[in-house]
């Protein structure tokens, strides 16, 4: 960091670069180091990350997309054919692709939407002088901090078919059939998305939580003296001071929902785990990449179908962004 | 994979909680991907890496066949590499053997996936019927022929098997007006499964108590009646043939059939509600291989002690089991070879079978005069000879040949007799939607 304390602009005006050419020259250099300094040293910071990130983000993700265009089993990974969009066009007609596909987006709704709805809800509660309140955030992570093994366990027994399950059990008490919930192409995603919305949802609460005391109080004092109730205080100060992260929860959420695996992996269990059900009527994408790379050991397709899933990532960041701007300038 | 990966035993493992970390392993793998020298020498001995899942048992308490072994040979030292879950133990031991490096230097496969293992993956493994005191006499024959390469080449040699019998519920059936006795029941459908299902099975049906299934599952019904053909899914020339075998056509009839009549409770083996069905006493009988008793015991319950009996099926067919293999990269390969024949051998699988709570049924047939197997009963199951019923039956298992997708088949064709129980739809079309499904899983 020498050059950048000894080679500051402090020249005399007027000491031109005279006849000592070596010193205009070492001057210049010294200006040369500094200017490299302050524009590259930051690069050299950060690049300890981007080597990491292309060593274990960028080259996977490109080496799928290479396999992608392969014909190549997961046992010979060494014995690939070139097979160009082949296994794209393949897709095109593969119904478990398209139930898998449909059953992102349905189970990625079902869970997304009720779960921030709720999140929200129950941050502006939180938000509140309440008794217990540190209590009340702490269990809300609760779930979050549980593995998915052990909460898609506990859903399997919640959501027999028979009469032991417990949702069975309540519907038995409002005089309602019992459901089979695995076996249903409804239920069975209603059933999947409530193991993510238990998981998820005080996650979410925390950071609207977070968001809301940023939210300055003298707004809130502004609406009272204006006469708002509790609603409207959260309808029109809340809401909109929380945009930006709604709109973060929004994306990560449909992020996470494209990554659907653990959940309707271990709520099929061991039998139906790798199908998403006989009929795939809660199978994934992620789930159908998992099943074709290590089930039917189609290492081209499953990179094929996990590049689609990025190619909606890449979409839903697209999307993000325009979304953002223009609430900037609505704002 | 479908439960077969639930090789053995009372092996209805906690796969779920081993399964979320399946990814991690994975990538685990991949990474360790050059740790075989493991296997290193140091001081004279060698030491033995043996991979397997579930329980194998060797190392179980009662039989501690692998400090015996030790212990005759002191220059070998074995370290047992156990994963308690079959499909992330496949995930990493594919990945290793697709490396060329970082494999045991024996892995255990469960049947189902010997269909790869004999086929794509059958160069990466050394040949075993040379190694001395090898002779496929000794092995029920479905047991050699489905570790046999096509080229001849003994890939695996076989440890466990899963013979069938039919496992049934005496309460169940005296409340149905049907006789208990094992060889009353068997009498009832001779050697005939369309006996099975569609004479006894409507006569139980028509007097079952409410809530009763004669069957536990369409797909293990399914699955038994396929398993008892002479040919199945592939010819013994390596070539498809699951859509024309007419064996394969008269199975699915005979689901549909029992699916029609209502002998299935239409949900799916393994889950936590097929559990309590034995709890409940819900099922009449169960087409069960000698593993599956380990689940009716522990399922049922102490209270149903005595309830269960077991019988001959109409034809003899087997349900899982397991093989032991050699990967050629190992450094130590004839010392392998020589542990993987040991262990095979007959006095070390009645070793495993009499283990409390292993009893991996012996796939070496030398095994069954042994009164340690011919003797064996099953107190829970009203103390059935299981040793007889299961050795009679494995001898008759037809050895049929094995293709590269047999597991896959294996686990659509199932899922397509789920669609007739759970979906309702018609024995033509889950058929045909089966087709097309396995068409999709088999090419590419």
């Amino acid at each position: 960091m020498t050059a950048s304390t000894t080679a500051s602009p402090t020249r005399p005006p007027g000491a031109a670069p005279g006849p000592d050419g070596a010193e205009a020259r070492r001057r210049a250099r010294r200006g040369r180091l500094y200017r490299l300094d302050v524009k590259g040293s930051p690069y050299l910071f950060i690049l300890p990350f981007f080597l990491l990130f292309a060593a274990f983000g960028i080259f996977p993700l490109l080496y799928t997309g290479w396999m992608s265009l392969h014909s190549v089993s997961t046992l010979t990974p060494d014995q690939s054919t070139w097979t160009g969009l082949g296994n794209y066009t393949m897709l095109g007609h593969d119904p478990v692709f398209w139930k898998s596909l449909r059953n992102t987006v349905t189970i990625g709704l079902l869970s997304s939407v009720p779960q921030l709805a709720i999140a929200l809800g129950l941050a502006h509660l939180l938000n509140y002088r309440l008794r217990g309140r540190l209590f009340f955030r702490v269990a809300l992570l609760a779930p979050y901090a549980t593995s998915v093994a052990a909460a898609a366990l506990i859903f399997q027994f919640i959501f027999q078919q028979n009469n032991a399950g417990f949702a069975n059990w309540v519907l038995h008490l409002v005089g309602v059939h019992p459901v089979g919930w695995e076996a249903g192409t409804w239920s069975s995603q209603l059933a999947v998305a409530t193991i993510v919305m238990w998981r998820w949802t005080g996650y979410n609460t925390l950071i609207y939580l977070a968001a809301m005391q940023a939210v300055p109080g003298e707004l809130y004092e502004a609406a009272a003296l204006d006469g708002t109730n509790r609603w409207q205080q959260f309808r029109y100060v809340t809401v909109p001071a929380l945009r930006p992260t709604i709109v973060f929860t929004v994306v990560v959420s449909a992020i996470g929902s494209l990554q659907l695996f653990g959940e309707p992996y271990l709520f099929g269990g061991s039998g139906q785990g790798i199908n998403g059900g006989p009929d795939n009527q809660y199978s994934t994408l992620a789930l159908y990449v998992y099943r074709l790379a290590f089930n039917s050991e189609h290492l081209g397709r499953a990179a094929a179908v996990a590049w689609v899933i990025f190619l909606i990532a890449v979409v839903v960041g697209a999307v993000n962004a325009v979304v953002v701007r223009r609430l900037r300038k609505s704002a | 994979m479908r439960p077969s990966p639930l090789r053995s035993g009372s092996r209805r493992r906690p796969r779920v909680l081993a399964a979320a970390s399946a990814a991690v392993l994975l990538a685990a793998g991949l990474l360790t991907g050059c740790g075989s020298s493991d296997t290193a020498s140091s001081g004279g001995t060698v030491t033995l890496k043996v991979g397997d899942f579930g329980t194998f048992g060797y190392n179980a308490k009662g039989a501690n066949l692998f400090a015996a072994y030790m212990k005759l040979h002191p220059d070998i030292k074995i370290v047992e590499d156990n994963n308690a879950n079959e499909q992330n133990y496949w995930n990493a031991t594919q990945a290793h053997l697709a490396a060329g490096s970082g494999a045991d230097d024996i892995q255990a496969f469960d049947v189902s996936r010997m269909g790869q293992v004999t086929t794509t993956l059958a160069s990466r493994f050394t040949d075993l019927s040379k190694v001395p005191g090898v002779a496929k006499a000794d092995w029920a024959p479905v047991k050699w022929s489905q570790g046999t390469a096509r080229s001849g080449a003994v890939v695996g040699l076989g440890t466990d098997l899963g013979p069938e019998a039919v496992c049934y519920n005496t309460k169940l059936f005296k409340a149905a007006g049907l006789p208990t006795s094992p060889a009353a029941v068997a009498k009832l459908w001779g050697g005939s499964w369309d006996t099975f299902v569609n004479t006894v099975g409507t006569a139980y049906q028509q007097h079952a108590p409410h809530g009763t299934y004669f069957l536990d599952s369409g797909e293990g019904l399914f699955n038994s009646v396929v398993g008892s053909g002479a040919t199945q899914y592939y010819d013994a020339s390596g070539k498809a043939v699951y859509a024309s075998n007419p064996s394969v056509k008269a199975a699915w009839k005979l689901a549909s059939q029992a699916v029609a009549a209502g002998e299935t409770p239409g949900i799916a083996q393994f889950s936590t509600q097929w559990a309590s069905g034995f709890a409940n006493n819900s099922f009449a009988t169960t087409i069960c291989p000698a593993w599956q008793m380990a689940n009716i015991v522990n399922d049922s319950g102490k209270k149903n002690a005595g309830v269960w009996n077991v019988a001959t099926a109409p034809q003899a067919s087997d349900w899982g089991g397991s093989y032991l293999t050699v990967p050629a990269q190992g450094h130590h390969v004839k010392q392998a070879q020589a542990l993987v024949q040991w262990l095979t051998r007959a006095q070390q699988e009645i070793t495993v079978f009499s283990t409390p709570d292993v009893g991996n049924f012996p796939s070496n047939v030398t095994a069954y005069a042994d009164p340690r197997v011919s003797g064996a009963k099953n107190a829970f199951l009203s103390g059935a000879p299981i040793g007889k019923i299961f050795s009679a039956a494995a001898r008759r298992i037809p050895a049929a040949p094995i293709g590269q997708y047999d597991g896959v088949i294996r686990n659509d064709m199932g899922n397509g007799v789920l669609l007739m129980e759970q979906k309702h739809e018609s024995a033509s079309a889950a058929w045909k939607a089966t087709l097309q499904q396995i068409t999709t899983d088999t090419t590419g």
